[in-house]
C-alpha cells in the first residue's frame, strides 16, 4: 500500500524535534541536576557543564557527580513517607473511583440507547471546568463557616460545626471528585460494548442475575477498570493542587515536597532526585498505561 | 439491552448530582449580596462589579487568553502532524520512541514536567515569561491533540486519499484538500482541549513563568490560599460560562458540519 504522506519527512521531523527539545532534553537535564550539589549561588547547584573546555572540561564535570541528592532522599524519613503517603492516596482513591464510578459508568451503559450521549457528555463536561474551579467550589462547602457544617447543623446531626478542611477526607473528596470522568469513560466504553446476547442467555439458562454480573459483565469490563484505575493512580499520585488546597500540614504528598524543596528551599538538586526517583515509581503503571493506549487506537502492529 | 432498572436510575442521578452540585453552589453563591457563604443576602452584581475594578485580575485573564489562544494552535499544528506521522509515515527510525514520547506526557505527574522544563529554560538561558509558558504548554497539549486526531485518522476510509494521490494530488494537496476537510471535527475538538487544558493549567505555568507573566490560575491560587471570597465565585462563574458556552458552540458546528456532509452525500460518519 502506498504511504501518502511518508514521502514528506517534515511531518515527522518537526514535532519529532519538538518534543525531543521540551520533553526528552529537559529530563536529561533533570537526572543531571540530581547528581549535582546544591550551592548559594545561580543557578543554585554545581558542577556547571563548561563545553568550551573540551575534554578537560567533561572530565572535571563528571568528576563532581555525586549522589549526595539521593543520599538524603534516603537518609530522611520525611521524603519516603511523602513517597508512602502518595501511594497510599492513590490506591485509596482509585479504590473509591471504582466504587463510586462503576455504578455511575453502568447506569449510563443500561440507559436507553438514544440518552446516553447526553448522559456522557454530561460527565465530560465538568471536566472542561478549570481543575482550580473545582477544587475551590469544594473549599465553598467544607469551609468552617461553610455549608456542609451549616446543613449538618440545622439537620441536628453536629452541635458545633467541624474541620472538614486540612484533612485527609477533604483530600479524598477533592480527588474523587475531580477525577470521576476519567474514571467513568473507560468505564463506560468497556461496559457499552458488552453483547446484551451474553447475559440474555446467561438469564436463559437461569443464572441470577447478581450472579451473572460477577461471572459475565465485570469480567468484560475488566481493560475498562485496568484503563480507568491507571489513568487515576498515576497522576494521583504527583497530584500537588488538591493535597495542597484542601488537605492538612501534617504529612505531604510527594509534589507538595518537590514543590517545598523547588520553591521554598531552592534545594535543585534534592528536588531532581525526588522527580527522579516519582518517575521510577511510575515507570512500570505508565508503561503498562501506554501498552493499554496504543491497543485501545489499534496501532499494534 | 434496554433495562433501565432503579438501581441504575439512582446510580447516574446521584453521580450527576454529585459532578454539579458543587459547581452549582459555586455559580450560585457568586450571586449572593452577603460576603459569607452561609448567609444569603439575596441576589446581586456587587462581585462582577469589583471584579471590573481588578486590574491584576484582568491581567492575568488577558495574559492566559493569549497564552492560551498561541499555545493550542501551534499545539495543534504540531499535534495533528504527529498524529499523521504516527498513522501514516509507516514504519521509521525512532519510531518507538517518538510514540513514547507522544503518550508519556499525557500521565506524567505535572510536577515532573514543570520542573524539567523550568531546568531546561534556566540552562538554557532564556528569560522566563509568556514565551516559555506557551512553549510549555504547547509541548503539553500537543499530546492530547495527537491522540484525538489519530484515533480519527485509523477510523477513516483510506481509499479517498489514495485515490487523489493515484490521479496525481500532491501529498501536501491531497492532505489540505482531502484529508483535512474529513478529520476537522477531530482537529477542533484537539484545538478546544488545547486551549482549555492552557487555560486550566497552574502547576506547569508556576514553574515556567517569569515575573510580569501571571496567568489567571496561578491568580486566583494565590487569592484562593488566603480563603474564599466572593469575587473568585464570580470570576469562576465567568470562566465556568465561557467554557461551557464554548463547548456547546462547538458540538452544534461539529453536529452541523456532519449533517452537512451527511446530505451531500459523501456518508462519511462522523
Amino acid at each position: 500500500m502506498k504511504q501518502p504522506f511518508g514521502s514528506s519527512r517534515l511531518v515527522v521531523l518537526i514535532p519529532y524535534l519538538w518534543l525531543i527539545a521540551f520533553f526528552l532534553v529537559p529530563f536529561v537535564i533533570v537526572a543531571k541536576i540530581s547528581l549535582s550539589q546544591t550551592v548559594m549561588a545561580l543557578p543554585p547547584y554545581r558542577p556547571l557543564l563548561d563545553l568550551t573546555a573540551g575534554w578537560a572540561g567533561l572530565k572535571d564535570f563528571a568528576a563532581h557527580l555525586t549522589l549526595d541528592a539521593y543520599a538524603l532522599l534516603g537518609s530522611d524519613d520525611i521524603y519516603l513517607h511523602s513517597y508512602l503517603k502518595s501511594l497510599e492516596v492513590a490506591a485509596v482513591s482509585t479504590a473509591l473511583l471504582l466504587l463510586i464510578g462503576y455504578p455511575l459508568a453502568y447506569g449510563i451503559a443500561r440507559s436507553p440507547r438514544g440518552l446516553q450521549p447526553l448522559l456522557v457528555m454530561l460527565v465530560v463536561l465538568p471536566f472542561w471546568t478549570s481543575f482550580l474551579i473545582r477544587v475551590y467550589a469544594w473549599i465553598n462547602i467544607l469551609q468552617r463557616d461553610g455549608l456542609l457544617n451549616d446543613v449538618l447543623m440545622r439537620l441536628h446531626l453536629i452541635d458545633a460545626p467541624r474541620a472538614w478542611l486540612a484533612s485527609d477526607t477533604a483530600i479524598y473528596i477533592g480527588v474523587v471528585y475531580s477525577y470521576l470522568p476519567f474514571m467513568v469513560l473507560p468505564l463506560y466504553a468497556a461496559l457499552e460494548k458488552i453483547d446484551a446476547s451474553l447475559l440474555e442467555a446467561a438469564a436463559d439458562l437461569g443464572c441470577p442475575r447478581a450472579r451473572a454480573f460477577w461471572r459475565v459483565t465485570l469480567p468484560l469490563s475488566w481493560p475498562g477498570i485496568a484503563a480507568g484505575a491507571l489513568l487515576c493512580f498515576i497522576p494521583i499520585t504527583g497530584e500537588f493542587v488538591i493535597p495542597d488546597l484542601l488537605g492538612g500540614s501534617r504529612t505531604l504528598m510527594i509534589g507538595q515536597t518537590l514543590w517545598t524543596e523547588f520553591f521554598a528551599n531552592r534545594d535543585w538538586p534534592v528536588a531532581s532526585a525526588i522527580a527522579v526517583a516519582l518517575l521510577a515509581l511510575l515507570l512500570i503503571p505508565i508503561l503498562v498505561y501506554e501498552r493499554l493506549q496504543k491497543r485501545a487506537i489499534g496501532e499494534m502492529p | 439491552m434496554q433495562r433501565t432498572s432503579a438501581f441504575n436510575i439512582v446510580s447516574v442521578a446521584l453521580g450527576l448530582a454529585f459532578l454539579y452540585l458543587p459547581i452549582a453552589i459555586l455559580v450560585i453563591y457568586s450571586f449572593n449580596a452577603s460576603r459569607l457563604v452561609t448567609v444569603w443576602g439575596g441576589w446581586s452584581l456587587e462581585w462582577y462589579r469589583e471584579l471590573t475594578h481588578d486590574q491584576a485580575i484582568l491581567d492575568a485573564a488577558s495574559m492566559s487568553l493569549r497564552i492560551g489562544v498561541l499555545s493550542a494552535t501551534l499545539a495543534t499544528v504540531l499535534g495533528t502532524m504527529a498524529a499523521v506521522a504516527l498513522t501514516r509515515a509507516g514504519r521509521f527510525r525512532g519510531r518507538l520512541l517518538f510514540s513514547g514520547m507522544v503518550y508519556a506526557p499525557l500521565v506524567m505527574p505535572e510536577v515532573i514536567t514543570g520542573l524539567s522544563l523550568l531546568l531546561l529554560f534556566v540552562a538554557s538561558g532564556v528569560d522566563r515569561g509568556f514565551w516559555t509558558v506557551t512553549a510549555a504548554h504547547t509541548t503539553l497539549t500537543m499530546c492530547f491533540v495527537t491522540v484525538i486526531v489519530q484515533s480519527r485518522l485509523i477510523g477513516f476510509d483510506r481509499s479517498l486519499e489514495e485515490a487523489a494521490l493515484d490521479l496525481g494530488c500532491p501529498p501536501l494537496k491531497t492532505f489540505l484538500t482531502v484529508t483535512l476537510p474529513l478529520i476537522w471535527p477531530a482537529v477542533a475538538a484537539g484545538w478546544m482541549l488545547a486551549f482549555s487544558l492552557s487555560l486550566d493549567d497552574l502547576v506547569i505555568a508556576s514553574f515556567t513563568t517569569g515575573p510580569g507573566a501571571t496567568t489567571l490560575p496561578i491568580r486566583i491560587y494565590s487569592q484562593v490560599r488566603l480563603g474564599v471570597k466572593p469575587e473568585i465565585n464570580a470570576i469562576c462563574t465567568i470562566m465556568i460560562a465561557v467554557v461551557a458556552l464554548g463547548t456547546v458552540a462547538s458540538s452544534l458546528v461539529i453536529k452541523r458540519g456532519a449533517m452537512r456532509r451527511a446530505r451531500e452525500g459523501l456518508g462519511v460518519q462522523v
